[in-house]
């Protein structure tokens, strides 16, 4: 998570910006509500099923089916509009959205236009003290459905239609053009993600679809109160497209209105091939959508007492997260920032301080060794096999000096191997540290004998001698000595 | 109703039916039966009888409008666009009625798509009225309501938008009626504009429509729109009509209303207060509202609804020059000249930049008529009586401008835009053909409305059909 290493939005040039044009941007992000079943039916979400496999009469618009509306897909919607911090209006109107097209069955979307649930939201910035800098003004949340998928490049001479994702619910989440750069942008998407993902309404999925972001941008002479004409960039399938496309489109922008010529208004792709935008074709271009109520679909109304209920139940959210992290835990903004990417790393990090009570330590192992483990492996937090519990055992044991530092590391590696407990294995593999001065003697002894010349030179006073014998010692017991004992009884036995 | 066993009653009414020549050599009421299917669906009934677990209308043969989904037969909508579709489920009117014990014979003639007020329109050709071949049996559920006048069955399903139940059941001489929006489940019955179709219910007389009615009524997890209301048992007899006010709007009865149904319509306001009813003189005064609106809201809720019939999943399909020229040959193929009219106007009139002068504007006009209804009904009236149609069934191919078709509902649009139910019942008969009356009341006011339906039949007892 890099939501802090972008700062603040207007502290960074768009990388191909001509200094004398401003960068305008506004995005529509369309999130999948993470609900089991569809928004209007009772087929299966599920991504990677068989295609055509989670569908029914009502979402395949088959003749007579109606739309009845998933209560879940509502508590959602409203989850995201509050944390967004949205007025919520009482009464919402689904819409349709007509347009022909093979993956949309009943010839039109259901929607919501006029009369959205959710207007006049923010979202807070944060830069890398972890202070909210700049606020990006949410236009609008609406809920709809999603249309089916259409495949291109499958069959020879044909096109295939796959409706598992029709009428899988959908909230877009509109910004105004408040974002003066790539980079604000990338910030803003990275926000909001991590944002949906604390609050468990979606998957946040780029690559399953799941997240997918349209962007709107213009150019305008620095200084201007008035808007440029605006292009809508789509085919944008990860953040970092968005912020090259984004790069991209405003330098073509300049260099046009450099040429005194004029923006036309138009959909361009990316093409993140030839990292280059290109007009969409005509048929790509804006509709006339015919909008109007559903009346299949009454008003959407929810009570005061339905919004006070979600927000009652509201999960604390990153930012607040991140605010405990350095205030009860007394870590730095880099640590909470890390520790807080996602909401189940911080998680496992609260649950292990819970049982080891040492915030910093367990801040180290979770960002050094567990990090390090889970990026090693590919995996995420939620399956990894050291729980928390089970790292604050193997704390514990090097909090106590049962362990040494060394010996815990190699612990750590064998309790991912072996899925057993720090202490079992310590006794196993005879990493309990030794603190018997018999057998630190012993090798101490063996040491001295061994490195002769290192021992006598030490011996005569070359002090920082001492620290290399007592390496030896540490290898010679295979890590279990107990470090600063072998260096009192070697002092000891040199005469230091 | 059912005395004799189901496979009687079934037998009875193809027999009938062959009597009648119900198909297409004849009225070409009925699309498609399968006699051999109803028996053996009868003899389950009858199986279900003798062990005494038959629902209330066990055997009872009934007739559907082809635009209500059953499973078993084709579901056409009177239209080529639907060649070859089948419909996997069932409405759930349907179900409830299969559960009662009904048998489903037939499915019946309607203008493509429920639109129309002829059943002239129908891509299988028109259906003929009962009494006079060469006259329209009115529309859109021309079949539903000739199958129930020439006596096949005694009730059938048709689907209300704008009168498409009432309008034929008055040219056709048998009861019709549209209940409330919300009370029957529209979940199986094929979109025309959601915020105006009901299924409704044809009947010999006003016992056997609000018998059919009880069964289909009530609320349905599957449609939103269906209402969640107690549904009476509609069987409430008055042994006179004391202290009922019957309402007679003036805007109902104008100056080019067919002067003997008007003085048909005095006769029976006559009975009405020989039972004890006092009758009131009423206005709606934004009653000449409803055509232009009903004319702007069903075509663009219609332009949506009829979207999904592109060639791609089902139904139709013309292939031509790519994705635009399949939809492009497959509709222009499939949908005949009524429904690409209103297709064109509904997607007029829901366009960027009309769409506050039309469909906003007709909406206004449409909470103006729901506000004339709620103001009088609140005013004490109990009822209001009108004609249910401004003329008798008249001669196929007489109304060829479209204007001229559509004020044929003039009467009955305004209950479809308030979605408040409405009846009509036979009150005698013009040159030989029957002429309806008609009944309005306030939403979910069935129960009344039929009760006075029943006092104003056995008032006007044999004047009702002469």
């Amino acid at each position: 998570m890099s939501v802090r290493e972008t700062a603040a939005p207007d502290a960074i040039p768009a990388a191909h910006a001509d200094t004398r044009y401003e960068m305008v941007v506004g995005l529509e992000v369309h999130v999948q509500l993470l609900t089991r079943t569809k928004a209007f039916c009772l087929c299966a979400t599920n991504f990677g099923a068989p295609p055509n496999s989670n569908v029914c009469p009502v979402c395949l618009g088959l003749p007579g089916a109606l739309p009845v509306l998933n209560e879940r897909v509502v508590d959602l919607a409203l989850r995201a509009a509050t944390a967004l911090e949205c007025r919520l209006h009482e009464t919402s109107v689904f819409a349709r959205k007509n347009y022909f097209y093979p993956d949309l069955p009943k010839g039109y979307q259901i929607s919501q236009y006029d009369r959205p649930l959710a207007t006049e939201g923010h979202l807070a910035i944060e830069n890398a003290a972890g202070e909210a800098t700049s606020a990006v003004r949410i236009t609008r949340i609406h809920i709809e459905e999603d249309a089916g998928k259409s495949i291109h490049d499958r069959f020879a001479g044909a096109s295939a239609i796959d409706l598992n994702r029709a009428g899988v619910p959908l909230i877009e989440i509109v910004t105004e053009p408040d974002l003066r750069s790539a980079a604000a942008a990338g910030a803003y998407l990275r926000t909001l993600k991590q944002l949906l993902e604390y609050l468990e309404v979606s998957d946040v999925n780029m690559e399953e679809g799941s997240l997918r972001v349209d962007a709107n941008v213009s150019a305008r002479p620095v200084g201007a109160a008035t808007l440029g004409t605006k292009t809508e960039l789509k085919n944008l399938n990860s953040f970092s497209a968005v912020e090259r496309a984004l790069d991209a489109e405003f330098a073509r922008q300049c260099d046009l209105l450099d040429r005194g010529q004029r923006v036309v208004q138009q959909t361009m792709l990316w093409d993140a091939g030839s990292s280059t935008v290109r007009p969409a074709r005509s048929k790509e271009e804006s509709h006339d959508y015919r909008y109007f109520p559903d009346p299949d679909l009454p008003p959407l109304v929810v009570s005061a007492d339905r919004i006070a209920q979600i927000r009652r139940h509201l999960p604390e959210l990153p930012a607040a997260r991140r605010a405990r992290y350095r205030s009860a835990f007394g870590l730095n903004a880099y640590d909470s920032e890390v520790l807080t990417a996602s909401k189940s790393l911080g998680d496992y990090f609260e649950d292990a301080v819970r049982a080891h009570n040492d915030p910093k330590t367990v801040a180290n192992w979770v960002m050094g060794e567990v990090r390090a483990a889970l990026n090693a492996s590919k995996r995420e937090i939620d399956q990894f096999p050291v729980r928390p519990a089970d790292l604050a055992e193997l704390l514990d044991l090097l909090a106590r000096d049962t362990v040494s530092g060394t010996a815990a590391k190699r612990i750590f590696a064998l309790m991912i191997e072996s899925g057993r407990g720090a202490a079992e294995i310590a006794q196993r593999e005879g990493l309990l540290q030794v603190r018997d001065d018999t057998a630190l003697r012993d090798w101490i002894e063996q040491v001295v004998v061994e490195h002769e010349t290192e021992a006598t030179r030490c011996a005569k006073g070359e002090r920082k001698l001492l620290g290399v014998l007592v390496g030896f010692v540490m290898k010679k017991s295979k890590g279990r000595a107990d470090p600063r004992r072998v260096n009192q009884l070697l002092a000891e036995r040199l005469g230091v | 109703m059912p005395a004799k066993s189901a496979r009687d009653l079934v037998a009875a009414a193809f027999e009938r039916a062959n009597v009648v020549h119900a198909g297409s050599e004849g009225l070409n009421a009925i699309l498609w039966s399968d006699p051999e299917a109803a028996h053996n669906e009868a003899a389950k009934v009858d199986r279900r009888l003798a062990n005494g677990e038959a629902g209330p209308l066990a055997g009872v043969p009934v007739v559907v409008k082809d635009n209500i989904a059953t499973i078993g037969s084709p579901t056409t909508c009177g239209s080529r666009i639907l060649d070859g579709y089948r419909s996997p489920f069932e409405a759930t009117a349907i179900r409830r009625l299969r559960d009662a014990g009904v048998i489903v014979i037939a499915k019946t003639n309607l203008d493509e798509f429920a639109m129309g007020s002829s059943t002239e329109f129908s891509a299988f050709g028109r259906t003929k009225h009962p009494l006079d071949a060469s006259l329209v049996p009115g529309g859109s559920s021309g079949g539903s309501a000739a199958a129930v006048a020439a006596g096949i069955t005694r009730v059938g399903l048709g689907s209300e938008t704008g009168g498409s139940v009432r309008q034929p059941a008055a040219f056709c001489g048998v009861v019709g009626v549209k209940p409330t929006y919300g009370r029957v489940s529209r979940f199986g019955l094929i979109a025309f504009a959601s915020s105006l179709d009901q299924i409704g219910v044809f009947g010999t007389t006003v016992d056997d429509a609000a018998q059919v009615l009880r069964v289909i009524a009530g609320h349905d997890p599957r449609d939103a729109t269906s209402l969640d209301f107690p549904v009476p048992d509609y069987d409430e007899r008055l042994p006179d009509l004391r202290g009922v006010v019957v309402g007679r709007p003036r805007e109902y009865f104008p100056d080019q209303l067919d002067p003997r149904i008007a003085e048909l319509c005095d006769r029976a306001l006559d009975r009405f207060r020989e039972l004890g009813a006092t009758v009131r003189d009423v206005s709606l005064p934004n009653t000449e509202l409803a055509i232009p609106a009903y004319y702007i809201i069903a075509p663009a809720e219609a332009s949506s609804n009829l979207a999904r019939f592109d060639g791609v999943r089902y139904g139709l399909r013309v292939t031509d020059h790519g994705l635009r020229g399949m939809y492009e040959a497959t509709r222009s193929n499939g949908f005949g000249p009524e429904v690409t009219r209103r297709i064109l106007l509904g997607t007029y009139v829901l366009s960027a930049g009309y769409y506050d002068a039309y469909y906003a504007t007709a909406m206004r006009a449409r909470t103006l008529i729901e506000r004339d209804f709620a103001d009088t009904f609140q005013s004490g009236i109990d009822v209001l009586f009108t004609p249910t149609t401004p003329t008798p069934a008249f001669p196929a191919g007489s109304k060829s401008d479209p204007y001229e078709m559509y004020l044929s509902d003039i009467f009955t649009v305004t209950a479809n835009l308030a979605g408040i139910p409405g009846l009509s019942l036979p009150i005698g008969r013009v040159g030989g053909l029957p002429a309806g009356g008609q009944l309005l009341a306030p939403h979910f006011g069935e129960a009344r409305m039929f009760a006075v339906a029943r006092a104003l039949e056995q008032a006007l007892g044999g004047e009702a059909h002469r």
